[in-house]
């Protein structure tokens, strides 16, 4: 078996990528996509740690895995919704563009 | 470590997890940058295979590469038309070194028995199968109200997504 920390190494890498394209990205479906990346480094983890603990019977690290899945689906529509939206209304994917609220 | 096909299939899907996700985050054309999107999550998929989760991986490839993917393919398509961004990246600078910062701490962290104390190494041999995890979604003392909130969620977010698309005029 492969040892835990190279798990959590690489889930590390990828979220440390995840992040970088989060904060310096400019396009708002590449903003999207690195969260996902964020979210799937974030399930490598849960998976890892279910598998090499001690579980209780009811598969908290599982579960969780698959919640989160739930709530990406979720998060990815109404995300990309918006983004479409502000594009029909604005012409622009850039998130510093969709200034309406701002005070 | 031995070589053998565990190791041989980590450093494969080790491979396409990374670079699947240096490939989302530095390619200019976003089309593009969805196959690499595609990639990674395969390897991810192939992780939880080798975490002994088949069920989680044959659901990361439906709702990730199947679903998540063909939305955002759909959301590049539909916004394809700007092509006036010049500039892929801002604050290039402070986010790289914010993600190395980062990255580095983590890395302490894992390997290091510094927070936390060590990590077991051995995995437990025997493993829970997908049936155990459908008795634990309605056990008593289970996931019942998250599995239902989940339900209620995707509903709220599919109606939601269709309202905030919508168009005006019709």
């Amino acid at each position: 078996m492969v040892p835990l920390w190279m798990y959590l190494a690489a889930a590390a890498a990828l979220f440390s990528i995840g992040v970088f394209g989060a904060l310096s990205r400019r396009n708002a479906v590449a903003i999207l996509m690195s969260i996902e990346l964020m979210l799937n480094a974030v399930n490598i983890n849960l998976v890892a740690f279910w598998r090499y603990g001690e579980d209780g019977g009811l598969l908290a690290g599982y579960a969780f895995t698959a919640f989160v899945l739930i709530v990406a689906a979720a998060e990815a529509a109404v995300g990309l919704a918006i983004i479409i939206s502000v594009y029909r209304n604005r012409r622009s994917v850039i998130p510093e563009e969709a200034d309406a609220l701002k005070g | 470590m031995e070589l053998n096909a565990v190791t041989i299939g980590f450093a494969v899907f080790t491979l396409l997890t990374l670079g699947g996700g240096i490939g989302v985050v530095t390619t200019r054309n976003l089309f593009q940058g969805t196959i690499w999107l595609m990639v990674s999550l395969f390897g991810v998929a192939g992780y939880m295979v080798l975490l002994s989760a088949p069920f989680l991986a044959a659901v990361q490839v439906l709702v990730y590469i199947g679903a998540i993917a063909i939305l955002i393919t759909f959301a590049v398509m539909l916004t394809r038309s700007v092509t006036r961004i010049r500039r892929r990246y801002i604050r290039t600078l402070p986010s790289l070194i914010g993600a190395l910062v980062l990255f580095i701490i983590l890395i302490a962290g894992v390997t290091l028995p510094v927070f936390g104390g060590q990590r077991p190494e051995d995995a437990p041999a025997v493993v829970a199968t997908t049936t155990d995890f459908g008795l634990a979604l309605v056990h008593e003392n289970g996931y019942v109200a998250p599995f239902m909130l989940a339900s209620l969620l995707l509903t709220a977010a599919m109606i939601g997504a269709i309202f905030i698309a919508r168009d005006e005029e019709t």
